[in-house]
């Protein structure tokens, strides 16, 4: 049987590489090391709850370093990775603080951000071979 | 859908899966835990709803 990425203990350089990946897009660094079925999920799984935040009109939050929690959250956004920038860029995320779903638009962005962290750290644990 | 109850569903849903998926390896085994996550959070949510029912703030 031929062993996959994940069988062998990546380098450092290669580790922070796929850690960066996992980051940018969600389950990609599962795909690097041959996890498929999990980075697939991922990668749905948290884009898809990043947009309902986006469909759900939350708000995604600036770096508001006098605002303590603000920063916090935008912290939290920026987790998902390459899809907050690209919603940043389309003018998505101002958030309507009315709307009755605004509170779970928040909700589900940032916490589609800090899952992508845990798929992170996970991806970061495969490729040191300790998973 | 845009009920609190369908989107705290919807979360549930979502979170459990990611869970699921971290935690476990096993297809089966991922599919099994997914599903006593999903209702572990939506009855704790459920519970949680008529707790706070009576609290007048």
């Amino acid at each position: 049987m031929r062993a996959t990425a994940a069988d062998r203990v990546q380098s450092s350089t290669t580790t922070y590489l796929v850690c960066a990946a996992a980051w940018a897009v969600p389950g990609a660094g599962h795909l690097w090391l041959g996890r498929r079925q999990k980075g697939i999920i991922f990668l749905i799984a948290l884009i898809l709850m990043f947009l309902a935040g986006l469909w759900l009109e939350g708000r995604l939050f600036p770096f508001e370093p006098s605002q303590p929690l603000v920063a916090l959250a935008a912290f939290a956004d920026v987790g998902i990775g390459i899809p907050f920038f690209v919603a940043k860029a389309m003018h998505a995320g101002s958030g309507r603080v009315v709307a009755i779903t605004y509170e779970y638009g928040n909700a589900f962005m940032m916490v589609a951000g800090l899952l992508n962290m845990l798929v992170v750290l996970d991806a970061f644990d495969i490729a040191q071979g300790r998973k | 859908m845009t009920s609190h109850l369908g989107l705290m569903a919807l979360f549930a849903l979502f979170v459990s899966i990611v869970f699921a998926t971290l935690t476990r390896d096993d297809p089966r085994e991922q599919v099994r835990f997914g599903a006593k996550l999903f209702a572990a959070f939506v009855g704790a949510g459920i519970v949680a709803g008529w707790v706070l029912y009576p609290l007048p703030f």
